[in-house]
């Protein structure tokens, strides 16, 4: 039975909100795709109220991690639970930011420059939301991985995330051929090509998250 | 004594009468470094490093086994000259105890018994030993004052002082710091790391910032027995025994 139970409380409490910051990530990237697919602007805007409040649940996690290294001197597995509390935010912050940013995209397609006469897309959304899946779910591995102090789970990160750069690679070649083939096709084609790298930037950062993972349950972080 | 100044314990029991205090505790303590143990009360930390001036053998019915050298010599031998080995290991206590003397006479008191009688030198080393234990610009000025005068941190320096007068090689620091406030603690601390480059410094403690802060290597003591020892950051970010994790997390019980 432990004795710290302040600190324990504590602790439950900074999970507790890593668990509501991954659900509002998974939440953001699914409406700014589907909003793209969809061409649903008010769905859109509605990812800027969540990348907000994943800002705000930032800063919370942050306070209170501060909090829990100088008021409790956490050492050993304690310190190293927290320390990677700390890094991980960061990565989930930029998460909300890019799925912000994909949103952002998808208004400028309500824009008439940017969209074709007959109101279409250059190209089929195929892979686009591939990846949004397989990034949202490692976003989510990474958050259960540390919740559970899940090893295999936060290893398997990386190879996860070779998936999700053959589909930027598959979209870039397409967006390419698409320019080549009509150079008006080039103002959309710039904008997915930006959507497909911060789709791929996001699968980065779960990585990152699983790297931080590593950490706090070996004590090594695997680029040292 | 031997040119080098590390400590080698091999398969060292310690009885008090029919309680066995420690249980085959080996350890290599190296020279130029701080080894801090830690453990909780009763563990034995205190009774170890009494060990390496023998001052053990005042307590009634205790009985030690097994090997314990300091550089190549067994500090046990029947040969030991236990004076000239108390010289070379210097302690320090938990609660300040200067003589109830002047500051100087404190001081001069270990040179004095080797046989340093001329002022001259007793004097270079009285300046030498306060100015090592950072209370020379203190005490300068009221070195035949009592050191009951002092203040409980000063007077722990002078501890320190009298303890570095006698020429050790090896400082052992029994809490030295827990009846201080943190201004004192920090200066002992500084003074720790300074005098490393010249002394095997072990310290027992029972604050764990301390620990990390000062100390090189690490061991963890628990019912007589080591259970843990290795650099004083592993021990602190990933220890290898659930026991260590427990107890420095504060989990234990």
């Amino acid at each position: 039975m432990s004795i710290r139970v302040r600190y324990e409380r504590e602790l439950k409490g900074v999970f507790d909100n890593l668990v509501l910051m991954c659900r509002h990530n998974e939440v953001a990237i699914e409406k700014c795709v589907k909003s793209l697919i969809e061409r649903d602007f008010e769905l859109a805007k509605e990812v800027y109220a969540e990348d907000k409040l994943i800002d705000k649940i930032e800063r919370e996690i942050e306070q209170s991690c501060l909090r829990i290294l100088l008021m409790e001197h956490p050492v050993a597995g304690d310190f190293l639970e927290v320390a990677a509390a700390l890094k991980m935010i960061t990565d989930l912050e930029r998460i909300g930011d890019q799925a912000r940013d994909i949103a952002e995209i998808t208004l400028q397609f309500g824009d008439d420059t940017y969209l074709k006469k007959d109101d279409t897309y250059i190209k089929k959304l195929v892979h686009i939301p591939q990846m949004a899946v397989i990034v949202i779910q490692m976003v989510k591995d990474g958050v259960q991985a540390y919740i559970n102090r899940d090893l295999t789970l936060a290893r398997s990160l990386g190879k996860t995330d070779d998936k999700v750069d053959e589909l930027f690679n598959t979209v870039m070649n397409e967006l390419t051929a698409l320019i080549r083939k009509n150079p008006e096709n080039a103002e959309q084609a710039i904008l997915f090509m930006m959507i497909t790298k911060y789709l791929e930037r996001i699968g980065d950062h779960a990585v990152n998250i699983g790297e931080w993972v590593e950490y706090a349950i070996t004590g090594h972080h695997p680029k040292d | 004594m031997a040119e080098s100044y590390n400590i080698s314990v091999r398969d060292c029991d310690l009885y008090y009468g029919d309680f066995h205090a420690l249980k085959n505790v080996n350890i290599e303590i190296e020279e130029h470094e701080v080894t801090a143990f830690i453990g909780p009360s009763g563990c034995g930390k205190s009774t170890f490093i009494r060990i390496f001036n023998r001052m053990n053998d005042l307590v009634e019915g205790c009985r030690i086994t097994g090997t314990i050298k300091i550089g190549l010599e067994d500090i046990y031998a029947k040969t030991t000259d236990i004076p000239l080995l108390r010289k070379n290991v210097g302690m320090v206590f938990q609660k300040p105890n200067p003589f109830p003397m002047s500051i100087y006479d404190n001081i001069a008191f270990a040179p004095r018994t080797f046989g340093i009688k001329k002022k001259g030198d007793l004097d270079g080393i009285i300046e030498h030993s306060l100015k090592q234990a950072g209370l020379w610009e203190e005490a300068k000025d009221r070195l035949k004052k009592s050191a009951m005068g002092l203040s409980g941190g000063q007077q722990q320096r002078l501890c320190i002082a009298r303890a570095l007068a006698a020429d050790p090689q090896i400082l052992l620091m029994d809490e030295p710091t827990s009846a201080l406030d943190p201004i004192s603690t920090g200066k002992i601390e500084e003074l720790m790391s300074e005098l490393k480059s010249d002394y095997t410094i072990v310290i027992v403690t029972h604050n764990m910032q301390q620990a990390t802060r000062i100390s090189d290597k690490t061991a963890f003591f628990l019912l007589g027995e080591i259970i843990e020892y290795d650099s004083t950051e592993v021990i602190f970010s990933k220890p290898k025994d659930k026991r260590t994790e427990n107890y420095i997390t504060g989990r234990f019980g």
